[in-house]
């Protein structure tokens, strides 16, 4: 109980210094019983952001000697990883010094959740790549490090820990060093964004150089790791990057007023200023900016505001607005770096649901480019990040694909914006969230296209365009001849990649009726290749094989292999143009 | 080099700074930056979320406690439709263990802000007389807490749920993530949550299943009432001390409602007190205080040695059982 009457306690003054504070995202990495969670426990415990009957919770508990607190169970807050000693999950922590507010990631070392390593990740400005003095450089400090660089996280900083243990020898902190410094390197190369890297010695058991500095080792005359996280540079936006601003929705409270909702992602925006609303391209100049503290001169990211236009022009949701002087690209075909987080692999083909900014769209995996082999090698530091060639993507799998998207949208590279440069996959059916990707390339679509594509009549009769948009094809017509059990995985695939078939058979025999039959086949098949759908036309013959053709073009399939079978069809398909945007009409004889 | 070295420092040439000497600056230029405060940043964060979570479900509800802290979601929720209003109704789980000034604050709270406020209870359990001194409060709040919340949520088929949980206040919370997706029977499961990368959430259940959305889960107590202080948000008046009558029993100080069961011969005492976390009366123990106004609650909040949860019964039933409660369902 605090008498408050004799301290001199003015809220002004300490709302002034508090708002003086900035704040710093960090999450930490390495593999597993590096000693993560110890170290945040450390760091907490030391500055006195944990309470009493935090501490008391955990007395006597844990893996460390009788006496010694066991920190890691300050931020374990799961059963499962209390029964284990292992981190399953990201734990969220806060605390601050007189200088910032942190917000930290305590991730997971376990390969098995590298996706939640990811998670905590995603957020943070800086990281913390813990490695154990005594095991050193690991596989999976490898990957968590290359997860780090993808992510663009700023600073990483490397904690040799557990330095105890390694009689807090200079030459072991030097060795690991050396090698996780040509390890940074090399990620750096591969993943094109440099990581500002400083290492530093500790033990997070000891509090060796964790909050304050230590005696054990003087050859080590650097900051301590919170002296450090205190020290670098903020990693807020820019202010002068390009406004990019996505429409969360549309507010209209009456008929006077219609405002787009949205957080400023970067850049800066002020009344008067031309924006361009994208993918539309259509343009308007910014009116007022409305917040419910009241209108204000401007907004930089990262506010939450409500921006009204000068004319009324056509915005939704999943719109982005940006400046019309540095607008991001409108495309339909992107390159992205993808981290695979789902046990069941990255199917090519198959329709997936992309969530970017704030709006979703259908889209597929057209070509796997490559996959970085990242599996545990007995030396991690001896292998180089030769690429190797995939045809999938498993859990925890790193690959840089090509996606084509069924609806445009605007975005940036995710080297220039970690905002409107990042997506996630979801899967249709049992909507898990299976991929986190990071835009590295899209190819600009002209605008005339976009507008086209964008074009759905509300009325009237239901266009080809639009039927494109929401199967993914073009109406076509494809005859397959030769075995009936590869024709039936052929319509499988496609089915299940949300393709619409129909399947006829052609009638055996000959003579008038036939001839009869087949004419009719041909019509029902123009017709329905008129109306947008993939016909399948089934020859079935005792070959072992099965040719399929498609326009001018033709395919032998024999395999039955499912993935095979989506990759030769689909090549066909390109080639026919089926799979092409709907600038002709669907069917042409 | 890829590898940059930004850092005022490199451990690789040590110079070792002179006695005393400041920290020197870092070497790194720095570009115009946005400063804003880190209570602007957190409040565009979570109205962020509340538009988004409005926009990509069906029936959202927010479900409003009468505590500091729905009463900062509350009005974050006002800023995020501004001029429009609140999309969303409100729902309160009412134990009927409430303080009557909690229940008249949420009453009024609704009509000033002008929202559809909706109040559900397990009539069932409640005739039949369920309370913590009866039965374990583990199963009293499983009756009169989850269960109620489910059957209101399922009644009124809502298909997301915003709750005013911070990660802060206990170490299984700190698990959990900003959309939190609860299955058919409305249960949370920490060892397999859908990954959350950046500000992207996944919105996508199946008919029944639904997700509970916390906008405030980056939000610490400190920032809470920082935001009360500058927003000058109204709480309850159980939150500042007053001379209140007060059942002490050791340590505890346990305040006097409808439904306080004294001891025989148990006298209560007028305690200059106040409550540091809104719960069901029979639960919620007072603390002694001096704090009467937002600025002492701040002040009082820094000379704390003990978490916000420590004056609650029901947290410490058991080892890790806001996670037990919270798979079977709880918020
Ligand atoms: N001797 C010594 N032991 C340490 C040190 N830091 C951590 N440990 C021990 O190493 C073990 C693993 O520590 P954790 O903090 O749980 O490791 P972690 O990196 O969080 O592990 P995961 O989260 O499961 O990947 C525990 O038994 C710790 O007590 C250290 O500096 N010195
Ligand atoms: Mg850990």
């Amino acid at each position: 109980m605090t008498t408050l009457a004799e301290n001199k306690f003015s809220i002004d003054d300490f709302m002034a210094a508090e708002r003086a504070k900035d704040l710093l995202r960090f999450s930490t990495a390495g593999s597993v019983d590096d000693g993560k969670s110890t170290l945040i426990g450390r760091l907490l415990y030391d500055t006195q952001s944990v309470y009493e009957d935090q501490v008391r919770s955990i007395e006597g508990k844990g893996t460390t000697a009788p006496g010694q607190i066991d920190f890691a169970l300050l931020t374990d807050g799961l059963r499962a990883e209390r029964e284990q000693g292992i981190t399953i999950d990201v734990a969220y922590r806060y605390f601050s010094t007189a200088r910032r507010k942190f917000i930290i990631a305590d991730t997971p070392g376990h390969e098995q959740y590298t996706r939640n390593m990811a998670t905590g990740s995603s957020t943070a400005d800086a990281t913390i790549v813990l490695i154990d003095a005594s095991k050193g450089v690991l596989p999976q400090s490898r990957r968590h490090a290359y997860i780090a660089s993808l992510l663009r996280v700023r600073y990483v900083l490397v904690a040799v820990n557990k330095m105890d243990l390694a009689g807090y020898s200079e030459e072991r902190f030097g060795a690991i060093k050396a090698d996780f410094s040509a390890l940074l390197d090399q990620i750096a190369a591969d993943t094109g964004n440099p990581v500002e890297a400083r290492f530093i010695p500790v033990s997070a058991l000891a509090g060796d150089n964790v909050v304050h500095r230590s005696e054990a080792m003087p050859w080590y005359s650097g900051p301590s790791l919170l002296e450090l996280l205190e020290s670098l540079p903020p990693a807020q936006q820019s202010n002068s990057a390009p406004l990019r601003f996505a429409v969360q929705r549309v507010l209209r409270p009456d008929a006077s007023f219609r405002g787009f909702a949205g957080q400023v992602a970067s850049g800066t925006v002020r009344p008067g200023d031309a924006i361009t609303a994208l993918p539309s391209g259509r343009t308007a100049r910014i009116a007022r900016i409305v917040t419910f503290d009241g209108d204000l001169e401007q907004a930089h990211a990262p506010l939450s505001v409500t921006l009204v236009l000068d004319r009324e022009i056509d915005i939704s949701r999943g719109d982005l607005i940006v400046s019309s002087d540095a607008p991001a690209t409108v495309a339909t075909e992107i390159e992205a770096s993808l981290v695979w987080m789902d046990a069941q692999e990255l199917a090519p083909n198959r329709r997936y649901l992309l969530k970017h900014a704030s709006h979703v769209v259908p889209a597929v995996v057209a070509r796997i480019h490559h996959r970085v082999p990242l599996e545990s090698q007995s030396d991690p530091t001896a292998q180089s990040l030769a690429h190797t060639e995939a045809t999938t993507l498993g859990m925890n799998q790193i690959g840089v694909v090509s996606l084509r998207l069924l609806r445009p949208i605007a975005v940036d590279r995710y080297g220039d914006n970690r905002l409107t440069g990042a997506f996630i996959l979801i899967d249709q059916a049992s909507n898990s969230t299976v991929a986190a990707g990071m835009i590295r390339a899209a190819v600009a679509l002209p605008q005339s296209q976009a507008a086209q594509l964008l074009q759905t009549a509300i009325t009237g009769p239901v266009t080809s365009r639009e039927r494109f948009v929401r199967w993914g094809h073009r109406g076509g017509v494809l005859a397959l001849t030769g075995s009936i059990a590869i024709a039936d995985q052929v319509e499988r695939v496609l089915f299940q990649e949300g393709m619409v078939t129909l399947r006829l058979e052609t009638p055996a025999g000959e003579g008038a009726h036939f001839r009869e039959e087949a004419a009719s086949l041909d019509q029902t098949a123009h017709c329905a290749a008129q109306a947008g759908l993939l016909v399948l036309i089934v020859t079935a013959s005792d070959e072992r094989s099965l040719i399929v053709h498609a326009a001018d073009h033709q395919a032998t399939l024999s395999t039955e292999d499912p993935q095979r079978i989506s990759t030769e069809i689909h090549a066909l398909l390109t080639e026919a143009g089926m799979l092409a945007q709907p600038w002709r009409p669907d069917y042409e004889i | 080099m890829s590898v940059l070295d930004i850092f005022p420092e490199s451990s690789s040439q040590p110079v070792a700074p002179p006695a005393g000497a400041p920290e020197p600056a870092p070497r790194l230029s720095q570009p115009r930056l946005s400063r804003l405060s880190h209570l602007r940043q957190l409040e565009a964060e979570s109205i962020h979320i509340l538009r988004e979570v409005a926009s990509e479900f069906e029936r959202p509800v927010m479900l409003y406690s009468i505590g500091k802290d729905s009463s900062v979601m509350l009005r974050l929720a006002q800023k995020a439709f501004y001029p429009a209003p609140i999309p969303f109704p409100l729902l309160h789980i009412d134990t009927g263990f409430k303080f009557r000034e909690m229940i008249e604050f949420r009453d009024n709270m609704a009509r000033e802000v002008g929202a559809e406020l909706l109040v559900w209870r397990n009539e069932p359990a409640i005739a039949a007389g369920t309370n913590p001194i009866a039965l374990d409060t583990k199963r009293c709040c499983g009756l009169l807490k989850t269960q109620a919340l489910l059957d209101g949520l399922r009644h009124y088929n809502f298909d997301a749920a915003f709750g005013g949980a911070r990660r802060d206040e206990e170490k299984s919370r700190a698990k959990e993530r900003i959309y939190s997706f609860r299955d058919g029977a409305g249960q949370w499961d920490p060892k397999n949550q859908r990954p959350e990368l950046w500000n992207l959430y996944n919105a996508r259940i199946h008919p029944g299943e639904s997700i509970r959305v916390f906008p405030l889960s980056n939000w610490t107590e400190m920032d809470v009432w920082q935001y009360i202080h500058e927003e000058k948000i109204p709480v309850v008046d159980l939150y500042f001390a007053k001379e209140r009558p007060m059942y002490v029993r050791g340590e505890s100080l346990l305040p006097i409602e409808q439904s306080f069961v004294a001891l025989p011969g148990e006298k209560p005492r007028m305690v200059k007190s106040r409550l540091r976390s809104l719960g069901c009366s029979p639960c919620t123990g007072a603390i002694r205080s001096d704090a009467g106004t937002i600025p002492e609650i701040i002040a009082e909040l820094l000379s704390f040695r003990s978490s916000e949860r420590a004056n609650r019964v029901i947290d410490h039933d058991q080892e890790g059982s806001m996670e037990l409660k919270k798979r079977e369902g709880y918020f």
